[in-house]
């Protein structure tokens, strides 16, 4: 039933999405196909409902985290554009990329921006500073209850230590980007497509 | 009275033509399916018209394709297997392998956290929400080329006159021509079902009366296999199902029941419904014994398991056929098997169904279709096309659980048809997924923090089935 409606998708859509995002014509009616399929209530838009109806999601750690990361601010459903936007951090970085006008905006899918994405997974409240209660929160959904508070507290102490370097607690952006500066961020946060 | 006169002798020439033509008709009706489902015979019409269609639906992809080319526009294709590239690392190793490339520290000293960790979530993440293993199993599987039904049409916009034309004539052969002579044929298989065993359960017990029953019970799948336009190729026929076995099989619809029941003799288990259904329950369990439950037994696990191992250890009674996934799946896979009827004891008789899905789309959908739509659907389709494989019996095996088992078998199954051999419990088609699968994550990441430093003791081994 979701694949029909990819004939509602229409051309200039594709197109304003394809210069957007950068994924082809065939990956976005595939998406789309897939956004119909998980829209049940068949409005045009996603709910944290349907996301969570996903059971590799469900039952992922950070699930609700990588939800909350598709609606912008305040908002409690995502329409296909938004999906979209926010899939096009995972696309992985080709080469003739590198190259291109550095006056154009910032593709989606740079490091830098698939680093934001990251960030921002830590950083709930947007305050683009990572203090100790949100990286501790994090810590928390990962390892569930396994690990007390004392021994969660000292590992995140010592993260914010070693990252910390203008001594204000908390990890700015910058710093993320340091600790993380050897990580081949554009492989481990790439989603290839087969076709 | 003038007028009406001139009337009258054209009425009686239609009168005669409608009674010829229905004679004419029911005879055919008779000659070419009634009697050879009798016998179990078969002319090879069907198989001549599934060629000829695919012939048909070639043709017909090829000109959408060429419209589409001529157009300059681009094709929707569907493809049923995997969007994405999804790598089978577990846990550990990926976030290993991310912390080894990327620390400014060399590993020896005890790494706990890194904030790169959440790479690995993060990716899965996303990569569930563009392509998951489950969701898509609980619709229809989509299709590479179009079988000229409206309902699996993905680019409507590319059809040429000659298609719609070719469109057209099918719609009126599949709604004007098939689908009454599909409706009057399944009505005779039922009817002659239930008249047919309430006969025969006037029969004292013994050898005749089963002997009846069983052919009875053929006689009127045979039918309704017609009824269907069931092309069923059925392989290793050696390996059937004997009485005091249980014969398991993938559930895609309901109509599975008919496939196996015209080739073999089964004992059917279920739930005791109203209406037509209960009747026919009710008349076949005259003839020869089913297990039919109350809605209130189903529930009790031990009356449940104590009736069907009552059954089986009674050799003069026939096979069990139970589908274990509890629930219909598209039949691109195969779901958890529930270990209800592992765990009798028995010996197993695993069976695959697989169905070809240029012909129609057997899946039933319960949460799109009632059960009337749907076999109306089915018998507007142009045909249902399917192979069933007989595997080898199995046993459970020294010192293997009944869980163990039921993946033994549900693999056996999965690779057999084709199919891909899933963890996933069907009930998620309308459940939730239970936390446990979560806490499992959990653990996993938390021994990699902390593992080192505490205890090693490792109760349960990680599950690999979620990477």
């Amino acid at each position: 039933m979701g694949s029909r409606a990819s004939t509602l998708l229409r051309e200039e859509e594709i197109e304003e999405i394809k210069k957007e995002t950068g994924f082809s014509h065939s990956q976005i009616t595939r998406l789309y196909s897939r956004f119909t399929s998980l829209d049940k209530g068949e409005n045009g838009t996603l709910s944290r409902e349907d996301f969570q109806r996903i059971p590799e999601l469900a039952i992922n750690p950070l699930g609700d985290r990588i939800i909350n990361a598709f609606f912008p601010e305040g908002e409690d459903q995502v329409n296909f554009r938004g999906f979209m936007r926010t899939l096009a951090h995972f696309r992985p970085i080709e080469d003739n990329e590198k190259n291109k006008d550095p006056t154009a905006s910032e593709p989606l899918n740079s490091r830098s921006n698939k680093l934001l994405f990251a960030f921002r997974l830590y950083d709930l409240d947007r305050d683009d500073k990572i203090s100790r209660d949100e990286l501790l929160q994090v810590l928390r959904m990962m390892v569930g209850v396994n690990i007390s508070d004392e021994q969660l507290g000292s590992i995140a102490d010592r993260t914010i230590q070693e990252a910390d370097q203008n001594g204000d607690n908390s990890i700015s952006f910058n710093e993320f980007i340091k600790v993380l500066e050897k990580v081949d961020v554009e492989q481990k946060m790439s989603i290839r497509f087969l076709h | 009275m003038g007028p009406f006169l001139d009337f009258n002798p054209f009425d009686n020439l239609l009168c005669i033509l409608l009674g010829i033509s229905f004679t004419v008709w029911f005879t055919l009706l008779l000659v070419f399916i009634i009697v050879p489902a009798i016998f179990g015979v078969s002319f090879g019409i069907r198989r001549l018209y599934m060629k000829t269609l695919l012939k048909i639906f070639e043709w017909a992809t090829h000109r959408i394709e060429r419209g589409a080319k001529d157009n300059n526009h681009l094709l929707y294709k569907p493809y049923s297997n995997a969007i994405i590239a999804k790598e089978p690392t577990s846990l550990e190793e990926e976030i290993n392998e991310i912390r080894r490339r990327g620390s400014n520290r060399d590993l020896d000293s005890a790494s706990e956290f890194e904030m790169s960790d959440i790479f690995y979530f993060c990716r899965r993440g996303v990569e569930s929400i563009m392509d998951d293993e489950v969701t898509k199993r609980f619709s229809a599987e989509e299709l590479e080329s179009w079988n000229l039904l409206t309902r699996s049409n993905y680019n409507f916009q590319h059809i040429s006159l000659r298609l719609t034309v070719l469109w057209g004539l099918g719609v009126v052969i599949r709604y004007g021509f098939l689908l009454p002579l599909r409706v009057t044929l399944a009505f005779t298989g039922v009817g002659l079902l239930v008249v047919l065993t309430s006969i025969i359960g006037f029969l004292p017990n013994g050898r005749m009366k089963n002997f009846f029953s069983e052919q009875v019970h053929l006689m009127c799948y045979r039918i309704c296999v017609r009824a269907l336009t069931a092309i069923i190729t059925y392989h290793d026929s050696e390996n059937k199902p004997k009485n005091g076995g249980i014969c398991v099989a993938n559930h895609t619809s309901p109509i599975d029941v008919i496939i196996l029941a015209s080739d073999g003799c089964y004992a059917m288990v279920g739930q005791i419904h109203g209406g037509l259904m209960g009747v026919i329950q009710k008349s076949m369990v005259k003839a020869c014994p089913h297990i039919w439950f109350e809605r209130s037994e189903v529930k009790d696990r031990h009356l449940v398991a104590k009736r069907l191992s009552d059954h089986v250890e009674d050799t003069t009674k026939l096979p069990i056929l139970i589908f274990p996934e509890g629930t219909c799946i598209n039949n691109t896979s195969v779901m958890m098997f529930k270990k209800g009827s592992f765990e009798i004891g028995s010996t197993v008789y695993p069976v695959a169904i697989k169905y070809d899905p240029r012909f129609g789309d057997a899946f039933w959908n319960s949460s799109q279709f009632g059960m009337v739509n749907y076999l109306l659907r089915m018998m507007s389709s142009w045909a249902i096309v399917c192979s069933v494989w007989y595997l080898p019996p199995m046993t459970r095996e020294e010192g293997e659980d009944a869980v163990q088992f039921a993946s033994r078998v549900k693999a056996a199954i999965a690779r057999q048809g084709g199919l891909v051999d899933l963890l996933w419990d069907g009930g998620l088609k309308r459940g939730k997924v239970k936390d446990t699968f979560k806490e499992e994550q959990q653990k996993l990441y938390s021994k990699m923090l902390v593992g080192t430093q505490e205890d090693r003791s490792l109760d349960t081994p990680p599950s690999s089935h979620l990477n």
